[in-house]
């Protein structure tokens, strides 16, 4: 298997990184490579095997409902690139 | 040719927790923006998610109400798209294994009753908002919201009318409202229904294409735009066009559906298993409480107050609409009204006047037990009903008990034989024509005749008492 | 003059220095090394001051712990409150954190003072200390090479004795290859027994911090700080307080070392396997036995590797959008402008909205992040999710087993912290193949959430230190570091410094 430009743009577009035309093709030509390596579990017999997504098989721990946190809006809105009122400021949201 | 309208919804209920689902910060709604958007809910570097027990247990509840499986074991996955009001870039949700599976919804449209399936009911965190007032060309963000707990119910596309799927929504938020897991408030978002809707000619076995109508927050809108997205698709085949997948939104000033700008549907969310939460596990001995705890549903109430009170299905139907109707009727009885004539005046004067006021029965003006005290009034002959109904429009606006108005007023109804018999003879005396007309047959000249003593007395007599003597003196 | 991590606490106990006299002292060493090693990314003389300040306050109020006033480095990865943390990356170059991290706070309240925030691979992605967005690290031993990474800053910083100890994070490897290229200590916990709270997440799976110092005794005095449940990481392990220092002078009578075969064959570099070699033998002096056991699935580490922690970061990282906090691009208009004239189809064109996402995450990450998170969004996209994602999943269980099998034949297995010793800068240029399977030694214990130790064991043909990979199973931690310890008490390497 073996990725295209095509493929390159769009999952740059899904992951919300401008690639221009120059680093596309780098990109594709890098990302073929680490394929490459990749492509070796095809080969391997997983029958019945469990996936394993967590590094120890442990039951979700839950928390008591209350609500202990305070307002630290100023404190978090202090690093942020554009505030007003509050309110955190981003190019126009088109529905 | 026969069009059939195919319609399935997806309603997303605020659990009403204290705390937020993956954070402790409150979930208040309407506070100053981002006051309530802690270091977790702004997504801030490092930060992780720690479940709600009391998120799980309202989504168990929900599961056992329907009668759904409570799959011991369900999984937290990610959502993954950009959007400004969702802070991680992703959604944690349950995609493959969610909390709830199945369970049924019965709705009466008309006089037909219909089971519903449902398809799932998942946990998950809410979005922030978008603040649309210009700012300067940009747009603002309030993350207040986000983290609130989800429970999204997923139906299977069963219904067949835009009447049925408002029956189900309804059917759903009293229902949740009723175990208490959601405050149903729709105008807040506490509620929000997605639907989808397809039409296909009548008899055509596959579906037809659907198109998703996204966050409608009232019955009415939801109404106006099934129809209107109904009559959309018809007109779109019937003038040879192919229906597109998407997602609309319903814009209630035109009346009408429109497709979303921003390309949701296009998205390819790449779930995966949120490598941050391990497994929720829910065992027997929980379910076992929850099940345990949970209040009798409405279902079950109707049949109880038939037998129990002997009231006919109708009344029993209609005093269970709201969990509060239905406490203040058996709050009434208890107090020792007779239950029919309890179901008869909540049904009639106290529910006609609390519409009138637009008020909630649970603030009636006139408490259960003052009302129970008014209705064994009746029942004792102390006053007759007509008087009743003045005696409890002087208690809702004063609020005093059905006795002191009574006392006050002196509406007690008359019943001493002698003071009766003198004002019959007085009444005889003055109509001696009437006397006579009855003589001579003509039976409407009695009921005159109750008439004017009924008059005579200011209706305080007793109407069987005064039958009973006049029939004697006219022998 | 400087110090382990046990000297000077012993020293401040004393009386015979103080807080502020160390602090002062090595932030000289730390600003006249900078130019040569660039370890740090941030220095803040009067923030550690401050905590030195307060430390001997405490400690002249009678309430002194342990460590109290003892220095140590934090690695850039943990957020602090009132630091700067970037992570390594320009993305958050101005990103002053708000809060605290389960590890800071827990330095903090045991009186540790903070040096100053070591350098390292952008987001932890790396194995060279290329990748990050303030420069290389250089190895203390030899400036030509690399210090390993991601970790790098921590490990040249200890290894250049610019700080008693540091903090590190490990997700492939990141603490133990960093150590063993800079001839210094490094541990490796079972992961959940360090809280990820505040650790900027690479892949959350596969994450845990830990500690690098000049000995294993040093690494267990920090792990009994470091280590501990916290309730704001659900995969944080509720297990009772231990003390990781409780074994350290046990005898190794008995101990039996496990060799997997599949470690020590061909791409094994000579030097590296000869200092091994020797350093198996120390270990049978002091009792082990080391036995010849088989991992027969090494090499699927890595394409399981960076099939998952791609796929993980790839969302991670997603938060990264210039929206909260880090880079907003000042160029997403002309993007918007530029990109919608020449698009040729309505949907290849972008809003304003994801002009700036694009824009901001490009100039923000770095090439090493951006190809990770084009990998791990192409794995779990439509279509793909099987064949790479899940199934990399199904194999880090066999890899899993396999280590449990051969804990079936002995209590820890021995293996080289990588196959040569430091590399040239440049050397593998940008190459991620290369660097890739560099990391084939220590892929594994992340995958199957096992802890690790790497120790200085000698040096190579070049005079590059060379380092031994001790794998433990589950919660062995304190026999680990047994061993290690055991080792330094026999030998002298741990206490080489390079000349400065």
């Amino acid at each position: 298997m073996s990725l295209t430009q095509a493929d390159v743009r769009r999952i740059a577009r899904l992951a919300r990184l401008q690639v221009n035309d120059t680093e596309v093709a780098e990109v594709e030509q890098k990302l073929n490579g680490i394929f490459g390596l990749i492509e070796q579990l095809k080969a391997i017999d997983t029958e019945g095997v469990e996936p394993m997504s967590h590094a120890r098989d442990v039951a979700l721990r839950l928390r008591e409902d209350v609500a202990t946190e305070t307002n630290r809006r100023a404190a978090f809105q202090a690093v942020a690139p554009a505030v007003e009122d509050g309110l955190y400021l981003v190019p126009k949201v088109i529905e | 040719m026969q069009w059939e309208v195919v319609i399935g919804l997806e309603i997303h209920t605020q659990l009403s927790t204290q705390s937020k689902i993956f954070s402790a910060s409150s979930t208040r709604f309407g506070n100053e923006p981002n006051t309530q958007a802690s270091a977790v809910d702004i997504a801030l570097p490092g930060v992780l998610p720690v479940m709600n027990r009391a998120a799980v247990e309202k989504a168990i509840q929900f599961g056992l109400a329907i009668g759904a499986k409570i799959n011991r074991k369900s999984i937290f996955a990610r959502k993954n798209y950009f959007y400004p009001d969702l802070p991680k870039g992703y959604q944690i949700s349950q995609f493959e294994v969610p909390v709830v599976e199945g369970g049924q919804v019965t709705i009466r449209v008309g006089d037909q009753d219909k089971v519903i399936n449902l398809t799932r009911a998942h946990l998950e965190e809410d979005a922030g908002k978008s603040v649309h007032e210009d700012f300067h060309g940009m747009s603002g963000i309030d993350l207040n919201r986000a983290g609130t707990p989800l429970l999204e119910i997923v139906s299977e596309p069963e219904m067949r009318s835009a009447a049925e799927a408002i029956a189900y929504a309804k059917a759903l938020h009293s229902l949740v409202t009723w175990i208490g897991i959601c405050d149903g408030n729709m105008q807040e978002g506490s509620f929000r229904c997605d639907v989808n809707v397809s039409v296909r000619p009548l008899g055509q076995k596959e579906f037809g294409t659907r198109r998703e109508i996204k966050n409608l927050n009232s019955f009415k809108f939801m109404e106006q735009a099934i129809k209107y997205e109904v009559q959309w698709q018809i007109e779109q085949i019937e003038d040879g066009h192919k229906i597109q997948q998407a997602t609309v939104l319903f814009d209630p000033d035109s009346g009408q559906t429109r497709m979303m700008r921003s390309k949701e549907d296009a998205h390819d969310y790449r779930y995966f298993p949120d490598p941050d939460l391990p497994p929720l596990v829910i065992d027997e001995a929980w379910i076992e409480r929850v099940r345990s705890e949970l209040p009798e549903l409405p279902e079950a109430m109707q049949a109880r107050f038939q037998s129990q009170y002997g009231i006919p299905a109708y009344d029993a139907a209609t005093l269970t609409s709201s969990k509060a109707m239905a406490s203040y009727y058996e709050a009434t009885v208890a107090a020792g009204a007779d239950a029919k004539l309890a179901s008869n005046w909540i049904m009639g004067e106290i529910s006609a006047t609390l519409n009138r006021e637009e008020r909630d029965i649970a603030d009636s003006p006139v408490a259960a037990d003052a009302l129970a005290l008014l209705i064994r009034r009746v029942m004792d002959g102390t006053i007759n009903n007509k008087t009743a109904k003045d005696v409890l429009k002087k208690m809702w606006e004063a609020g005093d008990s059905a006795d002191a108005i009574i006392e006050r007023d002196g509406l007690k109804q008359e019943s001493d034989t002698g003071a009766i018999e003198a004002i019959i003879d007085e009444v005889l005396a003055a109509n001696a024509a009437m006397v006579e007309e009855y003589k001579s047959g003509k039976e409407k000249a009695f009921n005159a005749l109750v008439g004017q003593c009924m008059k005579a007395s200011k209706g305080k007599a007793n109407p069987a008492q005064v039958n009973e003597v006049l029939k004697r003196k006219l022998g | 003059m400087t110090y382990t991590l046990k000297q000077a606490a012993d020293l401040l106990a004393a009386g015979k220095t103080s807080a502020v006299e160390l602090a002062s002292d090595y932030l000289a060493r730390i600003e006249a090394a900078q130019g040569a090693l660039n370890a740090f990314i941030t220095v803040d003389r009067e923030l550690t001051l401050a905590m030195a300040r307060k430390a001997d306050a405490s400690r002249a109020a009678g309430n002194a712990g342990l460590l109290t006033g003892v220095p140590i480095a934090h690695k850039d990865i943990f957020c602090a409150e009132g630091w700067k943390t970037t992570c390594g990356s320009k993305m958050l170059e101005h990103f002053v954190s708000p809060y605290d991290a389960g590890v800071v706070e827990r330095c903090t309240a045991a009186g540790l003072v903070t040096l100053g925030r070591t350098n390292m691979d952008e987001f932890a992605m790396g194995s060279s200390n290329e990748n990050s967005a303030y420069g290389a690290v250089r190895n203390p031993w030899d400036r030509d090479a690399v210090p390993g990474g991601s970790s790098g800053g921590s490990a040249a910083a200890v290894a250049a004795r610019l700080a008693p100890a540091a903090t590190a994070t490990d997700t492939g490897g990141s603490i133990r290859q960093p150590a063993a290229f800079c001839g210094v200590t490094g541990l490796k916990p079972t992961y959940g027994v360090v809280s990820r709270y505040g650790m900027v997440a690479y892949a959350s799976s596969l994450d845990q911090g830990g500690p690098i110092a000049q000995t294993a005794e040093d690494c267990a005095l920090m792990l009994n700080v470091m280590a501990g449940h916290d309730v704001r990481d659900s995969t944080s392990l509720e297990m009772a307080k231990e003390d990781y220092s409780r074994d350290l002078n046990q005898p190794l009578k008995g101990l039996r070392i496990g060799m997997p075969r599949e470690y020590f064959g061909a791409g094994l570099a000579a030097d590296v396997a000869a200092a091994i070699e020797s350093a198996l033998a120390e270990y049978r002096k002091l009792g082990a036995e080391v036995v010849e056991i088989s991992l027969p699935r090494t090499e699927l580490a890595i394409p399981a590797y960076y099939v998952i922690a791609p796929a993980e970061a790839s969302s991670n990282l997603s938060r990264f959008d210039g929206v909260r906090y880090g880079h907003r691009s000042q160029n997403y208009e002309a993007y918007f402008e530029e990109h919608n004239k020449e698009a040729k189809e309505e949907k290849e064109k972008v809003t304003l909205l994801e002009a700036m996402y694009e824009t901001s995450r490009a100039e923000g990450f770095g090439w090493e992040v951006k190809r990770r998170i084009l990998t791990g969004a192409y794995v779990l996209s439509h279509g793909y999710y099987d064949a790479y994602y899940l199934k990399a999943q199904k194999v880090r269980r066999l890899l899993s087993e396999d280590f449990q099998a051969g804990f079936g034949q002995c209590d820890l297995i021995a293996a080289p912290a990588a196959p040569t010793v430091a590399w040239n800068l440049g050397e593998k240029g940008d190459d991620p193949i290369a660097m890739y399977l560099a990391d084939i030694y220590t892929l594994g214990v992340n995958l199957a959430g096992l802890p690790g130790i790497a120790h200085p064991v000698g040096f190579g043909a070049n005079g590059r230190p060379v380092g031994l990979q001790l794998i433990g199973n589950y919660f062995s931690e304190a026999r680990l570091l047994n061993a290690a310890h055991q080792f330094q008490q026999a030998t002298d390497w741990h206490t080489r410094a390079p000349a400065l």
